[in-house]
């Protein structure tokens, strides 16, 4: 008695294949979409706004005439907001989760604030704005400045980069832990010595993500009322300022179509700065990487 | 009764008069919990100096167990409960003031899989005297020298120190990690199962390492292999859900055990 037939098995054969082919064509086409969009919007904006691109452009004040129009209040706002947000919210979200994933206990206190902050990520980030308008603004009395604004944008960012930090610190194989346990080494040797260099990549993937999601937001810098027209520049971190999303915002808005372009060119600056910062990470990574 | 509470008394009294080692480890009626399960009932050994101490007995027995406990590794598991006493050179290690970085700097550990760290070959010896304190460069040179030698690992790698361990054999790797272990001069070397990813012949350059090592450290080695535990061990604890059911010099154990549990399991009858 033989379960395996193999004549109507390999009549059957031929479906399977087609079907495996069939999944093949469906992953690559779901791939092809993203990129295709991807590729129209960077051929709009960029034959759009790169006649428009130039040094004057990223040296001139905003203004109502479009050929004197530039970014450069935006710009430096935008450089000043991630001064702030970076070292806030990436020290104190790496620092979140080593205590989450080194050292706290696996009891359900823990599991709460694991569970809680991961539920932070998914809020809307108008909320942040409204909180930053309380706390920030009002209540420390910092009004509306950079300071204010890149607190703000740190708290926006913090959950998903200590969700990212969790991740890949529990990548961090814990075979190479109990080595470093085993020679009497601390939790914090062990932590500075082993665990951070092994998991610096993964959370600087995160944490690239996270200010790159802070430098294109908007919303809660409306909140907080940051103007869309600045033409003076923030001589501190105490001064009102403005960012490149709002000022391209504000081009969008205006009905001729010279702004429009200058608004395509506010993109690209904003792009531009998106890679510098991967380009940072990426230099610190492999820093991080000679060291063994 | 009388007769054998007298009999292995003077038995141990015989040996120590013989032998003259010290006492390294002094095991006494150590239970330990995982949650509800007993994993280890009433042990009670001891271990002496400059000898090689194999623990053998079926999977799940508490072998890997009773070995984590003598590093306190076992602290990294949630929920365990132990009772008892286990001396270490006299004091007892389970005491809370027993600082458990001091325990390990003079108890060294090879796991089952080797675990280099992802850093150079000399990173990885000098990582243990480098979080110890020692800084000095030549200093460092000359622990990672000493201890390659001794793990027979320095003719092969001394032209490539700097590159990543990870390009090493499993067998160099394991090899390496013991080197890591010696690089702290540690005064016992608890090993898991250290052969258990290795092919027979790394495995066999582990093993003439253990017999060379023991001249200068007591070895308790945790096996799956009893042909291993009968090449290089000089005592042998079968261990059996839990207990421990016959502690002898090998020899013994492996021609004239005393409990049929301990025969049915060395000649292959289960396990």
């Amino acid at each position: 008695m033989n379960f395996f037939d193999h004549k109507s098995i390999n009549a059957r054969m031929k479906i399977r294949v087609i079907v495996n082919l069939f999944a093949k064509i469906i992953f690559f086409a779901a791939m092809m979409f993203g990129l295709f969009i991807l590729g129209v919007l960077l051929y709009r904006i960029v034959s759009q706004g790169i006649g428009y691109l130039d040094l004057q452009f990223l040296q001139s004040l905003p203004s109502r005439k479009p050929e004197q129009a530039g970014v450069y209040t935006a710009l430096i706002g935008s450089v000043l907001l991630m001064a702030v947000v970076a070292p806030v919210s990436l020290l104190l979200g790496v620092a979140t989760a080593i205590y989450l994933e080194e050292y706290a206990k696996d009891n359900r206190f823990t599991a709460f604030i694991k569970v809680n902050i991961s539920n932070l990520a998914g809020v809307p980030s108008i909320v942040f704005g409204l909180l930053g308008l309380t706390v920030f603004v009002r209540a420390l009395a910092l009004g509306t400045s950079v300071l204010a604004a890149g607190l703000t944008m740190s708290l926006l960012v913090l959950p998903i980069i200590i969700v990212a930090a969790q991740e890949a610190l529990k990548a961090v194989p814990a075979s190479l832990r109990e080595a470093s346990y085993a020679m009497g080494a601390t939790k914090w040797q062990t932590i500075v010595r082993i665990v951070l260099p092994v998991a610096i990549p993964g959370i600087l993937t995160g944490g690239i993500l996270a200010l790159s999601r802070a430098i294109g937001e908007t919303a809660p810098l409306v909140v907080l009322g940051l103007p869309l027209f600045l033409a003076y520049l923030p001589k501190s971190i105490f001064d009102l300022f403005t960012v490149l999303p709002m000022q391209i915002y504000n081009w969008t808005g205006r009905p001729q179509e010279e702004f429009h372009s200058l608004a395509a060119a506010g993109i690209i600056v904003l792009l531009i700065l998106l890679l510098f910062m991967n380009f940072l990470a990426v230099l610190i990574r492999n820093k991080f990487q000679k060291r063994y | 009764m009388t007769i054998t509470l007298v009999s292995p008394q003077i038995e141990v009294m015989k040996m120590d008069s013989i032998q003259e080692k010290n006492i390294v480890y002094q095991t006494s009626q150590l239970n330990l919990w995982y949650g509800e399960k007993h994993a280890l009932k009433n042990i009670n050994l001891d271990i002496l100096e400059n000898e090689v101490t194999a623990i053998i007995g079926p999977s799940g027995c508490g072998k890997s167990t009773y070995l984590k406990i003598l590093n306190r590794m076992i602290e990294l598991v949630q929920g365990v409960k132990i009772t008892g006493e286990i001396l270490y050179r006299n004091r007892n290690i389970l005491d809370r003031s027993y600082q458990v970085e001091e325990l390990r700097t003079k108890v060294g550990m090879v796991f089952q899989k080797p675990n280099p760290f992802p850093k150079s070959i000399y990173e990885n010896v000098a990582y243990g005297p480098k979080i110890h304190g020692i800084r000095d460069k030549k200093v460092l040179e000359q622990i990672v020298e000493k201890s390659l030698r001794s793990a027979a690992l320095w003719d092969e790698v001394k032209d490539r120190l700097n590159q990543n361990a990870y390009s090493l054999s499993g067998g160099q790797q394991q090899r390496l990690c013991i080197a890591r272990c010696l690089a702290i001069e540690p005064d016992v070397i608890l090993m898991d199962e250290p052969t258990s990813a290795l092919d027979p012949i790394s495995t066999l350059k582990i093993e003439e390492l253990v017999k060379e090592l023991k001249k200068e450290y007591s070895i308790i080695i945790v096996t799956h292999n009893m042909q291993q535990a009968a090449r290089i061990s000089n005592k042998t604890a079968f261990f059996l859900n839990g207990e421990v059911i016959e502690f002898a010099p090998t020899s013994k154990i492996f021609s004239n055990p005393k409990d049929k549990r301990t025969e049915d399991y060395i000649t292959g009858r289960f396990g």
